[in-house]
């Protein structure tokens, strides 16, 4: 189909509104959140209901289209860059919270709404929806879904795919799926939710999402604990897990991030080598008990300070300092190369280490903050783009970091995703029959790979279908594929 | 003897596992009165795939088993020649306590683990019905089993983090890791949870585990009515307690909700006030004695008889009063004894029927399975004679994913020959 047949026929379904085909206007969806990768998407497509984004997806298997769905764009792994000749499908004008049921538990949203107009929702009822990545004010539950977000509180509440309990999904050929129970446990058959949920887009596009509501706890206490170095902060967390404590959060930074923070966002934290944030949450003897506990553990460990938030204001400021993290960078250098590897908490010291050193050598400089009390990182290589050759020096150390983090024991991405940017790492986390057997299940999804192809895998499988309604492969024919 | 076997010998599979590990399948190995022909129990992930691709290129059809406590869930298999079980694959390869994750070959007995994690005050947070009888945690996971911790922890499918399988034609495959927060490729993990070894055997598996509450009490509510068995369970998982396990017992004898409440003492003493406090507007509450938790603490599924049809209700946990109140209603009129427990905190309801004839046990389920799907739950027959589950399809009519499920299944284990006909769908 020509573009311009494409156009009109995008048109027809969703109106002149809905459909974005200006080069200028098309520049501004040439990436997400991670800025190194641009593409330049053919055309743009906002669909409002759950019945266009079919008709879209349809078109596009008959025409043989590649298709890209984004939501808030906050991406940071380039999930949701576009493909070339290909549809970017913009789920932001989907945004009804559909259905709230405080008695299930459940609430039913469209994939574009807010992950913090959720909690907002339900505030007055005592409920909240517990996956909080620090884009929580901006990316979407769609995004969220397709990433399987953490956030700094998954340690104790687990992440979203532990609280998406249905979904009605478009898959690449315009079919429509309700997959999970909703509102009832175990649905019978395959997990099919459990595997869409975090398959980063590339099995299809979900357009109503059933989510699990949790009760707010009756008491929150918070804790900020200064450190003389990681070493002695990671030694006060050991000691708080290994006391059967399962902390609602516990993060750490190091002395390169709290200088960030503190000059881009004030949070007055003190000056030291690290600072662990430690929330505890639950039923009130508990947390009163299990604080003191913490307290105990962190001047075991040499704090030098500890700080305890006396009301909400207090934590919330202990938190803006934690998620501005990212942002703050700003002030202390021009650009950033942030990864988002794993450890085992029992490797972290070593691995730390490790990063310091390769700091050194490439004699850059790398700000921690992280999400302790599951082992994953997020350096932060700092680096001026002005200066020709230290970007790709940027990324060559931050390759290198994820490297020894597989070394330890660990895992290329805890909550970002694979999307283009770490995809060339995936041979050194899983074999080829891994991988293939991964992509069987994209071949029962999306036979022809038309949905986000060229994410998380470095070689598509092809599915062996017969040729369908077209002949060539498109992301064959798009040089993103080699035929098996 | 079937063609297929003709293709295979007992030599073959004991010059792979060994001459003692592979025999002739006796009475004891029939499921749902199918007959195999063989039985194999390979020592490896090796000798597993080695096994697959034989009987793969040989079209042998294949059911693995753990302990085999539930070869009864599904329909009768179409077809079955040879049984691999994971019995000697029970290895603990790993546990590290302070990153609380632990690798475990399939064929380890849930109740061994647990004592293994027991001695670094941790757990597996997951008690299925089948644990004493030594479930595996292969079994475990391929059948998805749950238990009243699920209120607090969810399923199995929550805590797997990493699993290595063994496909039909032998591949070895593994996805997700050994730490538990970890987006890297697909989940086959959840995708192998519950899919009762129709898309390959699971090998190894790795899971979060949690810290052992130091303490724990029971509270009891003796309900009056179905009413207030429904408002109870509301009252409780709205409060902001934070319970194990929330669970109803509903017989001749006991019409119990009980409320487990597990963590440090201090805690749990408030935590037990505070529901026997919420619940005495709902009838008498007691805290239960240690020996009264036996048998009236978080409950298993009823017992059910050789002659009895069990099954798995799974509605919106408010819905609980509607639930019962079909139960009783579509057993009462057709002289049918309904013994029920259930997850009243989740919306798990099992019902074992005895009495009457087979036919009208088959019809309650039907009348069940009609108004629960279509209120948007389940009805799943746990363990039925052969000839009821003739009559009853096992999991009820699959939603419009049935068509994803088939290819899925087309794509996994393309000749058709793991498990056929027991899943959903007659997949």
């Amino acid at each position: 189909m020509e573009r311009e047949q494409l156009i009109r026929t995008m048109e027809s379904i969703l109106g002149t509104e809905g459909v974005v085909h200006e080069r200028e206007q098309l520049r501004s969806y040439e990436c997400d959140g991670l800025m190194n990768y641009r593409v330049v998407p053919d055309l743009v497509v906002l669909p409002e209901t759950a019945e266009h984004v079919q008709r879209i997806v349809r078109t596009c298997y008959e025409e043989g289209i590649p298709f890209v769905a984004r939501g808030s764009g906050t991406g940071l792994s380039g999930g949701a860059l576009p493909v070339e000749s290909g549809l970017l499908i913009v789920m932001s004008r989907m945004r009804k919270i559909l259905e709230v049921d405080i008695p299930n538990q459940r609430i039913v949203v469209e994939p574009g709404v807010i992950n913090v107009w959720v909690s907002q929702e339900v505030a007055d009822e005592g409920y909240y929806y517990a996956p909080d990545p620090a884009s929580q004010v901006v990316s979407s539950i769609g995004g969220n879904l397709a990433e399987n977000s953490g956030g700094v509180h998954c340690l104790k509440y687990g992440f979203t795919t532990n609280h998406v309990m249905g979904a009605e999904v478009v898959l690449a050929d315009g079919s429509v799926v309700h997959i999970g129970g909703g509102k009832a446990p175990d649905a019978p058959g395959y997990e099919l939710l459990g595997s869409f949920v975090g398959s980063e887009g590339t099995l299809g596009i979900a357009t109503k999402i059933t989510l699990r509501l949790s009760r707010k706890p009756e008491s929150v206490r918070t804790l900020l604990a200064a450190f003389e170095d990681t070493e002695e902060a990671g030694g006060a967390v050991s000691g708080i897990i290994g006391g059967g404590i399962v902390p609602a959060a516990i993060e750490m930074m190091d002395a390169l991030c709290i200088e960030a923070v503190e000059t881009a966002v004030h949070p007055g934290f003190p000056q030291a080598g690290a600072i662990l944030i430690v929330e505890l949450d639950g039923p009130e003897a508990e947390v009163a008990k299990q604080f003191d506990q913490v307290i105990e553990v962190c001047e075991e460990n040499n704090a030098s300070e500890i700080r305890i938030a006396e009301d909400d204001a207090e934590r919330a400021l202990f938190w803006k300092g934690r998620k501005a993290a990212f942002a703050a960078m700003g002030r202390i250098a021009n650009d950033y190369y942030v990864q988002d590897s794993v450890v085992p908490r029992t490797e972290l010291g070593n691995v730390l280490k490790r990063i310091s050193e390769l700091g050194k050598e490439y004699e850059m400089r790398v700000a921690n903050v992280f999400h302790a009390g599951d082992g994953n990182l997020h350096p932060l290589v700092l680096y001026d783009n002005d200066n020709p050759g230290e970007a790709e020096k940027a990324e060559e150390l931050a390759g290198e970091i994820v490297l020894a983090c597989l070394e330890h024991g660990g895992s290329l991405t805890g909550e970002h995703g694979i999307g283009v940017d770490k995809k060339k790492f995936m041979p050194k986390m899983f074999t080829d029959d891994d991988m293939n057997t991964m992509q069987l299940l994209r071949c029962a999804f999306d036979p022809h790979g038309l949905s986000n192809p060229g994410k998380i895998f470095p070689t598509p499988r092809l599915c062996g279908e017969r040729p369908g309604p077209f002949h060539m492969h498109p992301i064959q024919q798009a040089g993103l594929a080699e035929n098996f | 003897m079937d063609t297929r076997t003709e293709n295979v010998s007992l030599e073959d599979l004991q010059k792979i596992v060994g001459e003692e590990h592979a025999r002739e399948a006796t009475d004891e190995d029939a499921v749902d009165g199918v007959m195999p022909q063989f039985v194999a129990e390979p020592g490896s992930v090796e000798e597993t795939s080695e096994l697959m691709k034989l009987a793969n290129d040989g079209g042998l059809t294949v059911a693995p088993r753990g302990s085999g406590t539930k070869m009864g869930l599904g329909n009768p298999p179409r077809d079955l020649d040879l049984i691999v079980s994971t019995v000697r694959m029970n290895e603990i390869i790993e546990h590290v306590p302070g990153d609380q994750v632990v690798r475990v070959q399939a064929g380890v007995r849930l109740d061994d683990l647990q004592v293994q994690l027991a001695t670094e005050d941790q757990m597996l947070a997951v008690e299925p019905p089948e644990r004493g009888a030594g479930a595996t945690i292969g079994g475990i996971v391929a059948a998805n089993s749950s238990g009243p911790l699920r209120y607090r922890y969810g399923t199995i499918r929550d805590l797997i983090i990493g699993i290595t399988v063994v496909l039909p034609d032998g591949t070895i495959a593994k996805a997700g890791g050994k730490v538990v927060k970890n987006v890297a490729g697909y989940d086959l993990g959840k995708l192998f949870t519950g899919s009762l070894g129709t898309l390959g055997i699971i090998a190894t598996c790795n899971f979060r585990l949690h810290p052992r509450p130091e303490a724990g009490q029971t509270v009891a509510v003796e309900l009056g009515d179905t009413l207030s068995a429904g408002q109870a369970a509301q009252a409780m998982v709205h409060a902001q307690l934070v319970a194990s396990a929330v669970e109803l017992h509903w017989s001749e004898d006991h019409k119990l909700l009980t409320v487990l409440i597990e963590g440090i003492p201090p805690g749990v003493e408030d935590q037990v006030e505070t529901a026997s406090y919420l619940l005495k507007g709902f009838g008498d509450v007691r805290t239960l004695s240690d020996e009264e938790v036996k048998y009236l603490g978080p409950l298993d599924p009823p017992r059910v008889g050789d002659e009895d049809v069990a099954i798995k209700i799974a509605h919106p946990p408010v819905e609980l009063t509607g639930v019962l109140d079909s139960i009783l209603g579509a057993t009462e009129r057709r002289g049918v004894t309904p013994r029920i427990t259930g997850h009243a905190g989740t919306g798990i309801t099992y019902v074992a029927l005895s009495g009457g004839d087979e036919i009208a046990r088959v019809q309650a389920v039907d009348e069940l399975r009609e108004i629960w799907v279509r209120r948007g739950g389940s009805v799943v027959v746990q363990k039925a004679p052969v000839q009821a589950k003739k009559m009853l399809e096992a999991w009820g009519p699959a939603g419009d994913y049935l068509g994803l499920t088939r290819r899925m299944k087309d794509k996994f284990d393309p000749r058709g020959i793991l498990n056929p006909g027991r899943f959903v769908g007659g997949i």
